[in-house]
C-alpha cells in the first residue's frame, strides 16, 4: 500500500458539442476545480495537462498551455499523452510529485474539442503506425472493434442485443440527472433497438459519441489538506497505469493481430483485468469493499465486460449482473452513476480525469439526485490505446 | 495499359492462388511468432532475442468474431465518395497453430449474415482498391467452401 494523496478540488466543463477550443474548456474546469478547493492558483506547485492534439503538435502542449491560461505563475509543469489514459496518467505523475515532496498541491486538467464523426489517425502516409494500418488497410474505425468485442460476447456467453440495450438504458437514466453531461434524456430499450447500426451487432445508441469536455482536480498531501481545513478529504489510494503482458491475447484496438501464445502461455488474467488488479493490490482493498465503479463504456458491451475484469461477478456473468440490478443504483456496485461515455461522449484526454471527479463527488455526498447512497469507496477503470492501463481508487 | 498489382502492405502477404499465404516472421531464438511481421527484435521479454525470419502463417482458422462498417470509414481508408457505401464484413480469425489472432476483410459479397463464431475461414487474395495506375492487392477472409 501507497500513501493517500487529497482530493481537495474537482471541476468540470459541460460536455457537449459546442465548437470552442480546448484551452477554453480546460481553463474553465481548472477554475471550477480551483474554486472548489479554496486555494489560490498562484498557490498550485505544478500543474499537469493531459494531452491533446493542437496544430500538428500531438501534445506537448497541454500543461503549459493551461498555466498561461490562467496566468504564467512559474508552477511546475508537465503534458503526459497515453491517449484515452491520459488523464489518470496525469493523476499518477500528479500524485507521484506529491508523494515524493516535490509538490503540495497540483493542479491537474484534461480538455479536449473533439473532431466530428470517427476518430481517425493523424494525416499523411505513416504504414509504421498500426493506427493508420487499421484505418488504410481494413477501414476498421473503432466501432468495428466494439462490435466484434460485443459479437463475441454474444457467442460465447449468450449475451443479447437487449442485455446491451439495458446498458445503456441504466446510463442515460443516470445521464439525465447529471448537468455535466451531454445528453440528458432516458433512453428506452426500443430507441436503442429503432436506432441505426453502426458495426453490427452494435447499434447506434450502444456506441459512445465524440464531444467536447474538460476535467479538472486539485490534488494534494493529505498534510496540507488538513492544515487547509479539510479533515476528511476524499483520498486517492491506488492509480494503476499498467501495461498488458506478452503475449496479449485478446485482440485490442488499434491492432490488427494479437500475439501469438504459440510459444509463451498468456497470463491468467486479461490486460483489462490487469489493470484492476493491480489497484486493487495497491489500494489494499478488493471488489467487495466498493461501493461504486465509473467504467469505460465506450459501448454498451464493453461496460459488461468491464464487470467482469473488475471482478464484480465471474467470466460471462456481465449481463446476469446487470439484469440483477446490481449495478443500477441501489443495487450492490451501481456502475457509471455520472451516466457514463453513454451520456458524456469522449473527450478523451478529460474523460479519466471525470471519473475521478464523479467519485469525489459521490464520496463527498454531494453528487445531488444521482447520489449513491453512503459510497465509501469507489474505482475508475478505463484503457487507453497503444496498451496504456487505467484505473483509480478513491476512499472517504 | 493494365494496371500494376502491388499489395497495399510490403511483406505481410504472398503467393498465388492456392499459394497465397499470410507472412508473419519468427524468432530464430524462442520461435515466436510475429504478424504483422516484427523484423527488428524479438518482442518476448523472456527472449534475449535472434535473428527474425520470414514465416508462412497457416491458412485456414477459425472465426474468433465478425462485424462490419455500416457507414463509410474515414481516411486514409479509401473509397469512392461518389459511390454508395457498401459496408464490409471484418473477421477475426484464430490460427490454430500460430494461436495467434488476426483481422482481416471478409471477401467481397460475404456478409455478417453469412458468418458465425467457430466457423472455418481461409485466406485469400484480395483487392483493397484500385486508381488509374496500381491494383492494390490486400488478404481476404473468406469462409471455406465457398468460391468465386
Amino acid at each position: 500500500m501507497t500513501v493517500d494523496v487529497a482530493v481537495l478540488g474537482a471541476g468540470m466543463h459541460p460536455w457537449g458539442k459546442w465548437g470552442r477550443s480546448f484551452v477554453e474548456y480546460g481553463t474553465a474546469a481548472a477554475r471550477a476545480a480551483l474554486v472548489d478547493a479554496g486555494v489560490d492558483w498562484r498557490d498550485i506547485g505544478s500543474i499537469v495537462g493531459a494531452d491533446t492534439v493542437r496544430g500538428g503538435y500531438p501534445g506537448y502542449v497541454a500543461g503549459a498551455t493551461f498555466a498561461k491560461a490562467l496566468g504564467w505563475q512559474g508552477a511546475r509543469v508537465a503534458s503526459v499523452y497515453a491517449a484515452c489514459a491520459s488523464g489518470a496518467q496525469a493523476i499518477a505523475a500528479a500524485r507521484a510529485q506529491i508523494l515524493a515532496g516535490l509538490a503540495e498541491v497540483v493542479l491537474v486538467v484534461g480538455a479536449d474539442a473533439a473532431p466530428k464523426g470517427f476518430f481517425r489517425p493523424a494525416g499523411g502516409d505513416r504504414p509504421d503506425d498500426p493506427d493508420w494500418l487499421r484505418f488504410r488497410l481494413l477501414g476498421a474505425t473503432n466501432p468495428a472493434y466494439f462490435g466484434l468485442y460485443a459479437r463475441r460476447r454474444m457467442a460465447v456467453h449468450g449475451d443479447t442485443a437487449e442485455d446491451f440495450a439495458q446498458v445503456k438504458v441504466k446510463n442515460a437514466a443516470m445521464g439525465a440527472l447529471n448537468p455535466y453531461a451531454r445528453y440528458r434524456k432516458r433512453v428506452t430499450a426500443e430507441e436503442v433497438a429503432a436506432s441505426a447500426v453502426v458495426a453490427d451487432p452494435l447499434r447506434l445508441l450502444d456506441i459512445c459519441a465524440t464531444s467536447d469536455g474538460a476535467a479538472a482536480l486539485v490534488l494534494s498531501s493529505v498534510g496540507f489538506a488538513h492544515r487547509h481545513g479539510v479533515e476528511r478529504p476524499v483520498r486517492i489510494r491506488a492509480v494503476s497505469t499498467v501495461t498488458p503482458r506478452f503475449p496479449n491475447a485478446v485482440l485490442d484496438l488499434p491492432d490488427i493481430a494479437t500475439d501469438s501464445a504459440v510459444t509463451v502461455e498468456p497470463a491468467g488474467e486479461t490486460f483489462r483485468a490487469s489493470i484492476a488488479s493491480a489497484a486493487y493490490e495497491e489500494a489494499g482493498i478488493g471488489p467487495e469493499d466498493l461501493s461504486l465503479a465509473e467504467v469505460y463504456d465506450l459501448s454498451t458491451a464493453l461496460e459488461l465486460q468491464w464487470y467482469e475484469d473488475l471482478g464484480l461477478c465471474g467470466e460471462g456473468e456481465g449481463a446476469k449482473l446487470l439484469r440483477e440490478g446490481v449495478t443500477a443504483p441501489g443495487g450492490r456496485i451501481p456502475v457509471n452513476a455520472s451516466g457514463g461515455l453513454a451520456s458524456f461522449g469522449e473527450a478523451v484526454p478529460a474523460q479519466a480525469i471525470a471519473q475521478v471527479c464523479e467519485l469525489t463527488w459521490q464520496l463527498r455526498g454531494t453528487a445531488g439526485d444521482r447520489q449513491i447512497a453512503g459510497a465509501r469507496a469507489g474505482i475508475t477503470a478505463n484503457q487507453g490505446l497503444f496498451g496504456h492501463g487505467s484505473a483509480v481508487v478513491a476512499v472517504r | 495499359m493494365p494496371r500494376t498489382r502491388t499489395p497495399a502492405v510490403d511483406g505481410w502477404f504472398g503467393g498465388e492462388g492456392e499459394a497465397f499465404r499470410l507472412l508473419g516472421t519468427r524468432c530464430s531464438s524462442c520461435a515466436s511468432v510475429f504478424f504483422p511481421r516484427e523484423d527488428a527484435h524479438c518482442r518476448n521479454p523472456h527472449c534475449a532475442g535472434g535473428p527474425l525470419e520470414e514465416v508462412p502463417l497457416s491458412r485456414k482458422g477459425r472465426i474468433w468474431s465478425y462485424t462490419d462498417s455500416r457507414y463509410r470509414p474515414p481516411s486514409p481508408y479509401v473509397s469512392n465518395p461518389e459511390l454508395p457505401w457498401e459496408p464490409r464484413a471484418l473477421i477475426a480469425v484464430e490460427l490454430a497453430a500460430e494461436r495467434i489472432v488476426v483481422l482481416g476483410q471478409a471477401a467481397p459479397g460475404i456478409t455478417v449474415a453469412e458468418l458465425a463464431v467457430g466457423m472455418e475461414v481461409e485466406a485469400v487474395p484480395g483487392v483493397l482498391h484500385e486508381d488509374a495506375e496500381t491494383t492494390w492487392t490486400i488478404w481476404h477472409w473468406r469462409p471455406t467452401g465457398v468460391r468465386v
